[in-house]
């Protein structure tokens, strides 16, 4: 029997506002930072991080975006795709125009000219609410994918109308390109992740996280407050949309290199990012990362089972796939509406007090 | 930590005006809600708003914190005309409220609500928050300092980490007067903070009520049905009937004013 904490017994309100409130939650936290950066980079290849890590880190990063305007805000949103977009268009354009800036800036940029263009989008939410934004933003989706399929600026006017990623290397390794290797990809992921992920949870623990969730909430009882709504409403989709831009931007450069907008950012990733969280908790950064896993995971597990396992036909088993995540999906909407970290979060309630529960 | 509002008050003496409204009519299409209204309230007073059901008490507190706008009238505050303002620029003057029907944060704890109460004294930027440590932290803390006084004062520190949807219905009216606290108001605008209550929960409530007036000379406007609470706890009352003011004065002058008993207390209400 190992030793853990019993109850919740803080003595200073410092300790009371520690992300991982217990001690175990920390130590957990910092034996996963040390496999994440110390040991996945020795055994990691070709297969795991294209077919898991990588999209997994990358998606997580929108999926915490969407999560910051959508689950914190309350802001529904269905362009994440196009934003997406954005980021990955942006990427392109300054890689191909300033070929001298580090890739680590470039996705930044990259982030920040799609919070801009997430800003502007944003502004029409004072007005719409629900259902009618989740319309709004639907447009913006389809428009963004429209705009980088028709002006050929966007894709320097080659031939195919694709963008590919140019060689970009740190401390001598490619990052993008060709010759990028697995582990080098995967750290500069990961520690574009970690980064974050760290400044989400910082931003939703105080007084601006406070504000998003009161416009989600209650909106009169938030602006009475002095919370001021436009302002608030357009943090979130600014913040958002940089996550997602960077997401974006990632998506291209660094996982998938070459980029056909239609096929890669259309409504079915909006939908996917959006399943994410939902799945993995509406308001929470872990479900963020939950939600993302999951979604990466388990079409993996169902397509080795299926066709290297039972030996199917690849076809059948894609459609038998989206029938199981589709079940998954309104599972657990009806089960637990909270998501994946709503039922982690109540079975270490459970433990905490265990064995004696009052 | 200071709002804007700390600093409005600072001239202004105990039982000098803190707000005055003036002439006030407000109408939706045909529906005359508040016709020619004037009262005011001084510095440490309870100003009971009493009349019945659709009497346009809730209007004449959207009127204050800038919810409605009036066809007609002004809105004099810490001795200044009041211009045109948002809702949010109302509360940095340092007007807090609560609602007839509870509004608070159906998804976060006592503690997040309260500290939500805390807005207009915060002031840390979004750069300061992504890097946390610092500035934000700090500023985090001291506030959570006010929050803890007032969940002590108002004695709701066992519900302190629970959502609050899941607290009964009393605890709420209590949590809500917590987060309007939370902002250490000027004038704090109190929408039938007893109604639906059992005795015991009035009584906490009006002690509660009485003891901001009394430890933090907040002035408090108070809407109330019950005429008891009412005659005990506020200094002076106005009577609204149909949008219009019929009666006012300390709760002696009320009770016996003839309009108002055939107005409002000969009637039968809930
Ligand atoms: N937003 C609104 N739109 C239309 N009519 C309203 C609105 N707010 C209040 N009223 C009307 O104004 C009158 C006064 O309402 P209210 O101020 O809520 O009364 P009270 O709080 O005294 O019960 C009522 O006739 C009500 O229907
Ligand atoms: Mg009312």
């Amino acid at each position: 029997m190992f030793y853990r904490q019993a109850g919740d017994f803080k003595s200073s309100y410092r300790e009371d506002l520690q992300t991982f409130a217990l001690k175990q939650d920390r130590w957990a936290y910092y034996a996963l930072l040390v496999v994440a950066f110390l040991v996945v980079p020795f055994i990691i290849n070709d297969y795991w991080a294209s077919a898991v890590l990588l999209p997994f880190l990358i998606l997580a990063i929108a999926a915490l975006g969407l999560n910051i305007l959508t689950g914190y805000c309350g802001q529904v949103s269905l362009g994440t795709g196009g934003f997406m977009a954005v980021g990955a268009y942006a990427c392109y354009k300054i890689m191909t125009s300033a070929p001298d800036l580090s890739i680590f800036f470039v996705v930044l940029l990259s982030g920040a000219v799609t919070a801009l263009v997430g800003l502007i989008f944003g502004i029409p939410s004072l007005r719409i609410k629900g259902f009618y934004l989740a319309v709004a933003t639907l447009a913006a989706q389809f428009f963004l994918v429209w705009l980088f399929n028709k002006v050929p600026w966007f894709y320097n006017y080659s031939a195919s109308g694709q963008i590919s990623a140019p060689e970009r290397t740190m401390f001598g390794w490619a990052i993008t390109g060709p010759n990028a290797e697995a582990p080098v990809r995967y750290l500069f992921c990961i520690t574009i992740v970690v980064l974050l992920a760290w400044i989400a949870r910082n931003l939703t623990r105080g007084r601006i996280g406070r504000s998003w969730m009161a416009i989600r909430d209650m909106d009169i009882a938030a602006e009475i407050i002095g919370v001021d709504p436009l302002k608030t409403k357009l943090l979130a989709f600014a913040v958002s949309s940089f996550y997602i831009g960077v997401s974006g931007a990632l998506f291209f450069s660094v996982y998938l290199g070459a980029v056909e907008v239609g096929e890669v950012f259309g409504i079915t990733l909006s939908f996917l990012i959006l399943f994410m969280i939902i799945i993995g908790g509406l308001g929470s950064i872990l479900g963020s990362f939950i939600g993302a896993g999951f979604l990466v995971l388990v079409p993996v597990l169902l397509k080795n089972v299926m066709v290297n396992g039972l030996g199917w036909p690849t076809d059948i088993a894609a459609h038998i796939e989206f029938v199981i995540v589709g079940g998954l999906i309104m599972g657990f909407l009806i089960v637990e509406p909270h998501g994946l970290a709503q039922l982690w979060r109540l079975a270490k309630e459970k433990l905490l007090l265990w064995p004696f529960p009052h | 930590m200071k709002n804007h509002g700390t600093s409005l008050v600072s001239n202004i003496e105990p039982g000098q005006e803190v707000l005055s409204v003036q002439n006030i009519s407000l109408s939706f299409g045909g529906v005359k809600a508040l016709t020619d209204i004037s009262f005011d309230l001084v510095k440490g007073e309870v100003r009971a708003i009493i009349g019945p059901n659709g009497a346009g008490k809730s209007s004449m507190l959207n009127v204050i914190n800038g919810f409605y706008h009036p066809q007609e009238g002004e809105v004099f505050y810490c001795g200044q005309k009041r211009n045109a303002m948002k809702p949010h620029q109302i509360a940095h003057q340092g007007i807090a409220r609560t609602f007839q029907n509870i509004a608070l944060f159906k998804g976060m704890s006592t503690l997040d609500n309260i500290m939500t109460g805390r807005f207009t004294h915060m002031k840390t930027n979004v750069l300061q928050h992504a890097f946390w440590r610092g500035p934000a932290e700090q500023e985090e803390i001291e506030n959570r300092l006010k929050v803890e006084e007032i969940i002590d004062f108002l004695e709701i520190q066992t519900i302190r980490k629970t959502p609050v949807g899941r607290l009964p219905y009393g605890l709420q009216k209590r949590v809500e007067l917590g987060r309007a606290l939370a902002a250490e108001p000027v004038l704090l605008l109190l929408d039938e903070p007893m109604a639906g209550m059992n005795i015991e929960e009035k009584e906490d409530m009006s002690r509660f009520i009485l003891d901001v007036q009394e430890e933090f000379g907040t002035t408090i406007a108070l809407i109330e049905h019950d005429m008891g609470v009412v005659m005990d706890i506020s200094d002076r009352v106005v009577v609204l009937d149909y949008g219009k003011k019929i009666g006012d004065g300390t709760p002696d002058e009320v009770r016996n004013n003839q309009a108002v008993i055939d107005a409002y207390l000969g009637v039968p209400h809930e």
